[in-house]
């Protein structure tokens, strides 16, 4: 986790019903705005979306069962340097670490269990609670200094 | 060229190959995921099995969408057929590069690319 002191940070937050548009357009599109105005890069804004659309979709879908009586909570804080963002659910929680890796030869072909690794792969740290029903997503801005690629962070 | 409902245009070429250019720039919405994915299984079932997935349009491509043309993939290949996928801007290539799925599927820079492969 990179070190940053979460004390000193404003954080919004929402808590809405278990619908992906919702999730969308209260809590991808201030975000990403928020990103744009404090001037990240194109690339970091695609690197944002995909990570925010898996956490929701796993949310909405795996957590949430898609049961609508069922809540998406959200807490976000978009700083010139860094992007915190908490995505919790209603549901019992999962393991991360028994998510088969979608990477093996064996699992290339299955339609699903591709969120995380994509999650992983762009944003800078990803953590999940310990019930596994909140995960804490870290970007960093990029800057010419900080050139990571998502495929060698593999 | 018939668009249907906005999310497919499809080009019949020669050869009964299928030119289906996807129309939104972001495959994202489990809704939209579904009617694209039952659009091409109707294709599909009515006998089109060489199929090139033209993304120009695409900049956004989520989990699910991806999981979306694994399914299309197989049904394809049970009915002896294929499907290339062509146009993949640059961000998007990586997604399946990171996937791995650049390594299952037949991708080409562009259309008569793709078309070129059906004959060799």
């Amino acid at each position: 986790m990179p070190d940053i002191d979460f004390s000193k940070l404003n954080f919004s937050s929402i808590v809405i019903k278990n619908d992906l548009r919702s999730a969308r357009e209260k809590i991808v599109k201030p975000i990403l705005d928020q990103a744009a105005c404090q001037g990240y890069s194109g690339r970091d804004r695609f690197a944002l979306r995909l990570g925010l659309e898996e956490a929701i979709c796993n949310a909405f879908k795996h957590g949430n069962k898609c049961d609508p009586h069922r809540s998406i909570s959200a807490r976000w804080c978009v700083g010139e340097t860094c992007v915190i963002v908490y995505v919790a659910d209603d549901g019992v929680g999962f393991d991360p670490a028994k998510v088969p890796n979608p990477r093996c030869r064996g699992n290339l072909e299955k339609p699903s269990g591709r969120g995380l690794l994509l999650m992983k792969a762009y944003m800078t740290d990803v953590k999940y609670n310990d019930r596994g029903n909140e995960v804490c997503m870290i970007k960093i801005k990029r800057t010419k200094s900080s050139k990571t690629s998502a495929v060698k962070k593999m | 060229m018939d668009e249907s409902k906005s999310l497919l245009s499809v080009e019949r070429m020669k050869d009964d190959i299928v030119v289906v250019r996807l129309l939104p720039r972001q495959i994202l919405d489990e809704l939209q995921i579904s009617e694209i994915s039952q659009s091409l299984k109707d294709m599909v079932d009515s006998g089109s099995t060489k199929i090139i997935l033209d993304f120009s349009t695409v900049d956004h491509f989520s989990s699910s969408a991806l999981g979306m043309l694994i399914i299309l993939k197989k049904q394809i290949e049970g009915e002896k057929g294929s499907l290339k996928l062509c146009y993949i801007r640059s961000q998007i290539l990586k997604v399946f590069k990171i996937t791995r799925l650049d390594e299952i599927f037949s991708i080409y820079k562009t259309v008569p690319e793709a078309l070129t492969s059906f004959s060799e």
